[in-house]
């Protein structure tokens, strides 16, 4: 086989913190395998795990993460499947030291190498940055990030595949990033392996859509798959999506034989277009992607072959993901049963808000929705049913007053007995008070970020 | 002379959606490459605008996608904020997109009768039943 032919296959073993956890297993055990990528990390993760370490300095990357390792640790060391994940979160080095314990407890002490990527954490930065004049402005309505810099909870920049590409040259087995991008998770084996340059503009931009693809895990499989959902065969041992990557950047998207699930030309183009914005204008930190001549090829069962991509040089910013404190807010709900569901409910409704309002309590907002009629679909649902079996009543309120918004919590039940009839399900107690992560994405300088970018290799 | 009728775009498209911020996404995908020019002339920003109402606050955008039979809408505004923020059941609009496919569309009469019944289960579904493998079966 000569190198041009070579195939490098790059599974995809989580879509996101909480997949299935038997899935890495089934990647590793069910086929060839060289790189397993794990995507752990959504917008409001990092806050989450900010949160975590806020209590704990230990925490703050995805645990579950730790024993998935230590069970698996010995078959990829075994097999040579080298590990690429974001399971890091806020806490890379705390995620890397967890891992050699679980190594050396797995038996591979001494015959494996953990890289750590640190730097795209930009929390303790943020004076000094704005101090020199970046002023990440919120991309949505340009305002200047300063005014709420002490509301500001976590702070990070989208790396790209350079960082991950050092530690695949160091040897590391597993390399854990903090918030690397999705996508980067499997196209930076590929620059790695093919010897890419960020100039093989469209071979990269290949690699982009592979990782678009694998990212979210079954979902390019079979799983929340809209065509034919009904015929999707063997959905509890769906097998996740796998890249077969070529020198020439054309892939194969696929999964291990024997696997539940679907891959086909509709699965595939309902991945792609998944949290898609302008299709001709996918921004990554190392290339921009065009998939407006992208062409899929079904080419054998759950085989589709990708190619047309094309690709365009790196902007000079990389976009930073902020979650900054945005108040209080709380759900509650309550059911209703037949006759007249939905009147019961919608009465309940305007019992509890003139409370709400009597009791002079300060929201941002109060909403309504009626599960089982409208809370999916809003008035594009039609007329309540006429001879509705049931309806969940669930009423969210956000407020900046805490107080505000735990008085609320304490008004749902008193319904029961002080308000229109039938009415159950309030057995799981008051609603939570969960504080507000709101987002603020905003763009960098490269040369702000690139420089504090780390890589390390440890030995297990 | 073409009869005409009009039916939920349900039976001629699939889709799917995701959210960035406040912005929902909404991939239709045509089930039948010939029914992607019906769609396009069909889907136009002005048309899904007005089926949205008052669900999308802000502006809609629309991309072209022949290559995949496909066409992308933007709607901006459409989460009650989005993220954390959202009150909404459905804040990252991962269901957005089924909205759209109640949209009423105008097709031939024997456009109507290919795509009779797709897009929802068919009549005797047993959710219950496994589905195997194939060769499993």
């Amino acid at each position: 086989m000569s190198a041009e032919d070579r195939i490098i296959r790059i599974g995809s073993g989580q879509g996101f913190w909480g997949d299935d956890l038997e899935a890495p297993v089934r990647q590793v055990e069910g086929g060839p395998l060289d790189y397993l990528m794990m995507d752990y990390l959504a917008e409001v993760t990092m806050s989450i795990m900010q949160k975590q370490r806020s209590r704990d300095p230990d925490a703050g990357y995805a645990r579950d993460f730790v024993p998935l390792m230590e069970r698996i640790f010995p078959a990829i060391i075994e097999k040579g499947v080298r590990i690429v994940t974001n399971a890091g979160g806020v806490n890379p080095e705390g995620c890397g030291q967890a891992l050699l314990e679980a190594g050396r407890k797995a038996g591979v002490g001494g015959r494996a190498k953990v890289g750590v990527v640190t730097g795209d954490d930009l929390r303790e930065r943020l004076p000094e940055l704005i101090a020199e004049g970046h002023e990440l402005l919120n991309m949505e309505t340009g305002e200047p990030l300063e005014p709420i810099l002490d509301q500001v909870q976590s702070a990070n920049a989208y790396i790209g595949a350079r960082p991950i590409m050092r530690a695949l040259e160091g040897g590391a087995d597993v390399i854990v990033t903090g918030r690397s991008t999705d996508t980067a998770l499997t196209y930076g084996p590929m620059m790695h392996e093919f010897g890419w340059d960020p100039s093989d503009h469209d071979r990269v931009a290949h690699g982009v859509v592979a990782g678009h693809i694998n990212e979210c895990g079954a979902q390019a499989s079979g799983g929340n798959a809209m065509v034919d959902w009904w015929t999707i065969p063997a959905m509890e041992s769906v097998g996740f999506p796998l890249i077969e990557a070529s020198a020439d950047g054309s892939f194969v998207v696929t999964k291990h034989p024997g696997t539940g699930g679907r891959i086909n030309r509709a699965v595939v183009t309902e991945q792609l277009l998944y949290e898609m914005g302008d299709p001709s204008d996918y921004i990554t930190p190392d290339v921009v992607a065009d998939l407006s001549q992208l062409r899929l090829e079904e080419v054998g069962p759950d085989r589709v072959r990708v190619t047309g991509v094309r690709g365009r040089p790196e902007t000079d910013f990389l976009k930073v993901s902020i979650a900054y404190s945005g108040g209080w807010k709380a759900v509650g709900t309550l059911v209703y049963a037949w006759p007249d569901a939905a009147d019961k409910a919608l009465a309940a409704d305007r019992i509890l808000r003139a409370r709400l309002d009597r009791l002079g309590l300060e929201f941002d907002e109060i909403r309504t929705e009626l599960v089982g009629w409208d809370a999916t679909h809003g008035h594009l649902a039609g007329p309540a049913p006429a001879d509705h079996p049931e309806v969940e009543l669930r009423v969210a309120v956000r407020s900046q007053d805490r107080a505000a918004v735990e008085r609320f919590t304490r008004e749902l039940a008193p319904l029961v007995l002080t308000g229109p009839p039938s009415v159950t399900g309030f057995a799981g107690g008051r609603p939570r008070v969960q504080e507000i992560m709101a987002y603020w994405p905003a763009l960098i300088r490269k040369e702000a970020v690139q420089p504090h970018l780390n890589v390390r290799i440890l030995e297990v | 002379m073409t009869t005409m009728t009009t039916i939920p775009l349900v039976h001629l498209a699939h889709t799917r959606s995701g959210d960035k911020g406040d912005t929902a996404n909404v991939g239709v995908i045509a089930y039948d490459a010939e029914d992607y020019e019906l769609l396009r002339d069909t889907l136009t920003v002005e048309r899904v605008r007005e089926h949205f109402g008052d669900l999308v606050e802000g502006e809609v955008e629309r991309y072209e996608l022949p290559n995949l039979q496909a066409l992308n809408f933007m709607l901006h505004g459409a989460l009650g904020g989005g993220g954390t923020v959202s009150l909404m059941t459905d804040a990252q609009g991962k269901v957005f997109s089924t909205a759209m496919l109640r949209m009423e569309i105008p097709v031939p009469a024997e456009v109507a009768e290919r795509v009779r019944g797709r897009g929802r289960v068919p009549p005797g579904f047993d959710p219950g039943e496994p589905v195997p493998l194939e060769g499993e079966a």
